[in-house]
């Protein structure tokens, strides 16, 4: 770990001023970031405490939720509104880390932590291109299991591990940022980036932007959503794959549906032609499958990983004909 | 000199220069009298005693309340923090190290490399002598040569952990990288070698399994794959020490206390009472907890910098510097008559091991003991790797061994249509099938009965992937576990009684470690029944080099090593008890072998109203207190006899239709490991077993990247243990039969309890499924 200062924001504008300065970094729980720092990845000069910051979870006019950043992981996945509303997200948040882990994470933070690559973790021997780049990529032709198979570059073929995110993903939600050039809103779907060939660059935020809230949209009236997250071992391990669904009917008709993966690309992936094959559809096995062939047309499996594009058709075509028969929430 | 007399001479250890070899035909013939062990150890008749009672660790309050010192715990003053640089390459030389950054940092009091490090003696390596411990020889830090990815190539001195961190990351080494090995692919193609364990080839054949094979009606041939382990006990390897004067103090996690000073001794050129190594406490080991590059170089650096220096290995340090398991590939061959009974067993294959390491992984052990077959051929050929060098992982061998021998059966009873207990009841040998010794031991098929009646086995699908539950396939499957009785030589007890007023304490003192398996309360208990006195009154000393001879907690042989050095002890104590007694005693006249420890004092065993307390004998011959010190017997009983633990294991899994994904549900092991001496951590340990044979059946793998030889994920993120929600309700039981021929009755059962875990859990998965996984671990995308 590098030396370096910190300080407590009192403030978003306190934090905003803190962290126009070149090598600030914003800490939320620490979860991700602390752990970067210790194995030298992250190397901020000054850490800006945002946790201080509003925490509140508050119904906005249009029937939807104004999640303030500094909203820890624990209290979001418990409020009621939360899992009465969004089950998808609750559940989501519940299948992530341990349960110390999301009394820590804020949801700013999870939005903003990084691969579980573990050739971006060695900083000492392996090449990365995220990390350090232009200096290769070993997850290419290395140990790629729990990496991208869609939206991926030469450049880098990492995941981003969130739980959380891909329900966001499929709830339309809108990230608020702040910074010095004001305030902007950001469509969720926007927030992360595919790695192309800055593959360093995670999102879309400027320099010194700080996360200030997420905000929900109201589900439509009769909407159902769920979570299901695909792992090596029961709990506290990163999905191998997930997916989280809204799906809305009429009679056994697809009036709408949302659907985001995780576990298979550089961003939560919302699968758009999945969603558009799926409309005026009814829900059977067959139908979904197909559905997800279509999202996986430009698939491209690595040496460890070519079972993804099965493992999600087949986790959401269970996802989505639970809903449809109504057995999940 | 007849070879009966020869025999009896080899027994009593009388004859000067008798080689191994003829030790090893000669004990076999001789009578069970002269062997140890040949006269039933008299604890094994007291039945209403501390053993066989739960009794909690005597260790648990102090753990519970954080005042159990670890190794990185101690402090010295002016003591200061290591932080270690790995090399990045799998072969080559340091080519260059800039470490001028790392030394204008603040808080670094000394940058050790090649350049500056002490002369150092090489690392004694294991089988090199009787204290040898060493994976390896390689010199550590003396000349520049790289021999594996991730050995350590700087030490940083700084005085705070986090100020060494720091500096360690700042410093620079350039590489001159050669051509490595670090494929098993490629190893093979250079050519493989008969593997060696503990001096002797990994290679038994009876009778012609090959011809006999091809010639049986019904054959199973298969080739199963095990990747490689790595250790992470939950306390990672540390050590804290000073050089005061010429001595070396040294706080560690060790599990053979004694060699490890011993040999540090020896790498620092001293004499073994200059190195002072203690380690009451250790938080796992499973085998790892031995010596490693890291004590030396700590012990180094200490010395170049003047400074006590703690040392603690970072998550990621110890799978650069500490060994675990090798990659097996293990072909298993059974011919079988109709009736299930076994013409040819073959176990061949191949494990590697690095240029500089001492042993493969033995795969075949198991297959040595556990069934009869008419013809057998065993054995572990090795390619050689530029890796870390490996080392003992809990069951080394019968651990991955018995996941390909156990699949097999459970193929060939399949093919057979004969229920998977009953195929295994069948080949039960009489004797020894390599030997030809009579089993000291044996009713693993009480165990397998008891076992399938309480787990419900009859209740199995007949039919593999006939059983649903919604979403889940459901399914049973079974698997034998064994491992041997070792007992190894160098082991002593001191026992010390000390008078207090009207009352008496023992002192027990043992050169033996104690990993958390509860042998500090097992010694105190067995101790405290063959003195005759209450738990209370007797105190026991472990965990440091001062104590006569040495322990090693290896092979599950501590307890028998222990067992039998306290036997020794006791018998001199009664004898130094009867000499003071005198004639004036109750027990005048009595020879050490006409009595026995009672109710705290001696009792004639033919009277027990003959006796006397050691209060009253110590008093009237106006002693404070009586002290002796006694070497076990030399371990002939193995020879003598062949002695192993056995586990019928049972397990029900619970496979995902949609996704793969594994759940055991239940699992039963049912073991026959002679007699329990504390059910309470026994069944720790037996559980722990199990899990860590879950977790070697579904996750663990180390990711070694055959393009540089570099462990991918050498972190506990993503090299996946069993979490709580993975492991079920495990239901242990056991025959609790003695072994008449050990100490106690008891075998160590630190290790039987991981072997055959995983095939049977591979079993169940194939019952559940239809799909017979040969490669572990078994993910839930091979299930897909």
């Amino acid at each position: 770990m590098n030396p370096f200062q910190y300080a407590r924001a009192d403030d978003a504008a306190d934090a905003l001023r803190r962290g126009a300065i070149s090598g600030a970094a914003y800490l939320g729980g620490g979860t991700n970031l602390v752990d970067l720092m210790r194995e030298t990845i992250a190397r901020p000069d000054q850490l800006i405490d945002v946790t201080g910051l509003p925490a509140t979870i508050a119904e906005t006019d249009d029937g939807g939720l104004l999640i303030d950043a500094a909203v820890r992981n624990t209290a979001l996945a418990e409020h009621p509104a939360v899992r009465m509303r969004y089950p998808v997200l609750s559940r989501a948040i519940l299948a992530g880390a341990s349960a110390q882990i999301r009394n820590m994470a804020t949801v700013g933070g999870n939005l903003l932590q990084r691969t579980r690559c573990t050739y971006f973790y060695d900083a000492e021997g392996a090449r990365c291109n995220k990390r350090t780049p232009g200096s290769g990529c070993d997850a290419r032709e290395g140990f790629n299991r729990i990496h991208a198979v869609l939206g991926a570059s030469d450049a880098c073929v990492a995941t981003h591990p969130s739980d959380m995110c891909v329900a966001l993903a499929a709830l339309d939600a809108t990230v608020h940022v702040d910074g010095a050039e004001g305030q902007r809103t950001i469509p969720f779907a926007d927030l992360h980036r595919l790695p192309g060939d800055q593959p360093d660059r995670d999102t879309v935020l400027r320099d010194g932007e700080l996360i200030t809230a997420i905000a929900l949209p109201a589900l439509p009236t009769g909407a159902r959503s769920a979570y299901r997250k695909v792992r090596d071992r029961a709990s506290y391990a990163f999905a191998l794959v997930s997916v989280a669904a809204v799906l809305q009917l009429e009679g056994d008709r697809v009036v709408d549906v949302r659907i985001a993966f995780g576990g298979v690309a550089h961003k939560p992936w919302r699968a758009t032609k999945a969603e558009a094959a799926l409309r005026g559809q009814t829900i059977t096995q067959q139908v979904v499958l197909d559905a997800a062939a279509a999202e996986f047309a430009e698939a491209r499996p690595l040496r460890d990983n070519a079972f993804k594009p099965a493992l999600v058709a087949r986790t959401l075509a269970a996802v989505l004909t639970d809903l449809a028969r109504g057995e999940a929430a | 000199m007849s070879v009966f007399d020869a025999a009896k001479q080899a027994a009593q250890g009388l004859v000067q220069g008798v080689v191994q070899g003829a030790m090893e035909k000669l004990v076999p013939l001789a009578p069970d009298s002269w062997i140890p062990g040949g006269v039933p150890d008299p604890l094994i008749a007291r039945k209403h005693g501390l053993i066989g009672k739960p009794v909690s660790r005597l260790d648990g309050v102090h753990k519970v309340s954080g005042t159990a010192a670890f190794a990185a715990e101690y402090r010295f003053d002016g003591m200061v923090y290591a932080a270690l640089v790995y090399s990045t390459i799998p072969k080559g030389r340091i080519a260059a190290i800039d470490s001028a950054q790392a030394e204008a940092a603040p808080g670094v009091v000394l940058v050790m490399t090649h350049h500056n490090a002490p002369r150092l003696n090489p690392m004694p390596m294991f089988g090199s002598s009787p204290s040898a411990v060493g994976a390896t020889d390689l010199p550590i830090m003396q000349d520049g040569v790289i021999h594996w990815n991730g050995q350590p190539v700087v030490c940083v001195l700084a005085e705070t952990q986090e100020q060494a961190d720091h500096a360690a990351s700042l410093v620079h080494v350039t590489f001159d990288e050669t051509p490595a090995v670090t494929s098993l692919a490629e190893a093979q193609a250079n050519g493989v070698e008969q593997g060696q364990f503990m001096g002797a080839p990994l290679l038994d054949e009876v009778g012609d399994a090959e011809a006999a094979f091809a010639a049986a009606p019904h054959r199973v041939d298969q080739t199963y794959r095990t990747p490689r382990h790595n250790h992470n006990p939950i306390e990672p390897h540390a050590a804290t020490l000073a050089w005061i004067g010429d001595r070396l103090v040294i706080h560690d996690a060790s599990q053979m206390v004694t060699q490890q000073a011993q040999n540090m001794a020896q790498i620092f050129g001293l004499d073994p009472e200059q190195v002072h190594l203690t380690s009451p406490y250790v938080g796992g080991g499973f085998g790892s907890k031995g010596l490693w590059n890291h004590q030396v170089i700590g012990a180094a650096a200490a010395k170049l910098a003047g400074r006590p220096v703690r040392i603690a290995l970072s998550r990621e340090g110890v799978y650069r510097v500490v060994g675990g398991r090798a990659i097996t590939q293990q072909r298993v061959a059974i011919g079988a008559k109709a009736d299930g009974t076994f013409d040819a067993l073959i176990h061949t294959g191949l494990s590697t091991m690095p240029p500089h390491g001492t042993m493969p992984e033995p795969f075949i052990l198991g297959s040595q003991a556990m069934y009869g077959a008419d013809t057998m051929l065993l054995k572990v050929e090795v390619g050689r790797m530029d890796t870390l060098a490996n080392t003992f992982m809990r069951a080394p061998g019968e651990a991955v061994g018995t996941f390909a021998l156990e699949s097999a059966i459970d193929e060939l009873a399949d093919s057979l249509g004969i229920d998977p207990v009953e195929l295994r009841i069948r080949n039960e040998p009489e004797k020894d099938p390599i030997k030809g010794t009579p089993f000291s031991s044996r009713h693993i098929v009480e165990a397998w009965r008891t076992g399938a009646d309480r787990f419900g086995w009859a209740d199995r699908p007949e039919t593999p992937g006939s059983r649903r539950d919604g979403e889940w396939h459901v399914g049973m499957g079974c698997a034998m576990g064994t491992y041997p009785y070792y007992r190894m030589p160098g082991a002593e007890a001191r026992i010390t009684l000390t008078r207090e007023g009207d009352t008496v304490r023992a002192k027990v003192e043992i050169a033996a470690a104690e990993m958390g398996m509860g042998t500090a309360t097992t010694t105190a208990i067995v101790a405290a029944e063959r003195l005759g006195l209450p738990l209370e009154q007797v105190d026991i000393a472990y965990g440091d080099s001062a104590i006569p001879g040495a322990i090693m907690a290896g092979g599950s042989q501590q307890t028998a090593a222990i067992g039998a050095a306290v036997i020794a002890a006791h018998n001199a104590l009664v004898e130094e008890l009867l000499k003071l007694a005198g004639n004036d005693s109750p027990l005048s006249g009595a020879s050490a072998d006409e009595v026995g420890s009672e109710a705290g004092g001696l009792a004639r065993l033919d009277n027990p109203d003959a006796k006397e307390t050691y209060v009253s004998i110590l008093a009237r011959a106006q002693r404070g207190d009586l002290s002796v010190t006694k070497a076990g017997s030399a371990p002939l009983e193995t020879m003598h006899w062949s002695m192993h633990s056995y586990s019928a294991l049972f397990c029900e899994v619970r496979v995902n239709a949609v996704t793969g994904e594994v759940r055991v549900s239940r699992f039963l092991g049912s073991f026959d490991c002679g007699r329990i001496l504390n059910p309470k951590t026994a069944l720790s340990q037996f559980r722990g077993g199990i899990i860590m044979g879950l977790g070697m059946a579904l996750m663990e793998e180390t990711q070694l990247d055959e393009r540089n030889g570099r462990i991918a994920n050498a972190s506990m993120a993503e090299y996946h243990l069993p979490v709580h929600l993975d492991v079920p309700e495990i239901d242990v039981i056991w025959t609790d039969i003695p072994d008449p021929h050990a100490p106690m009755g008891a075998h160590g059962i630190g290790e039987i309890g991981i072997t055959g875990v995983a095939a049977a859990v591979a079993n169940a998965i194939y019952n559940a499924t239809g799909k017979r996984i040969r490669d572990l671990p078994i993910t839930l995308d091979k299930l897909l």
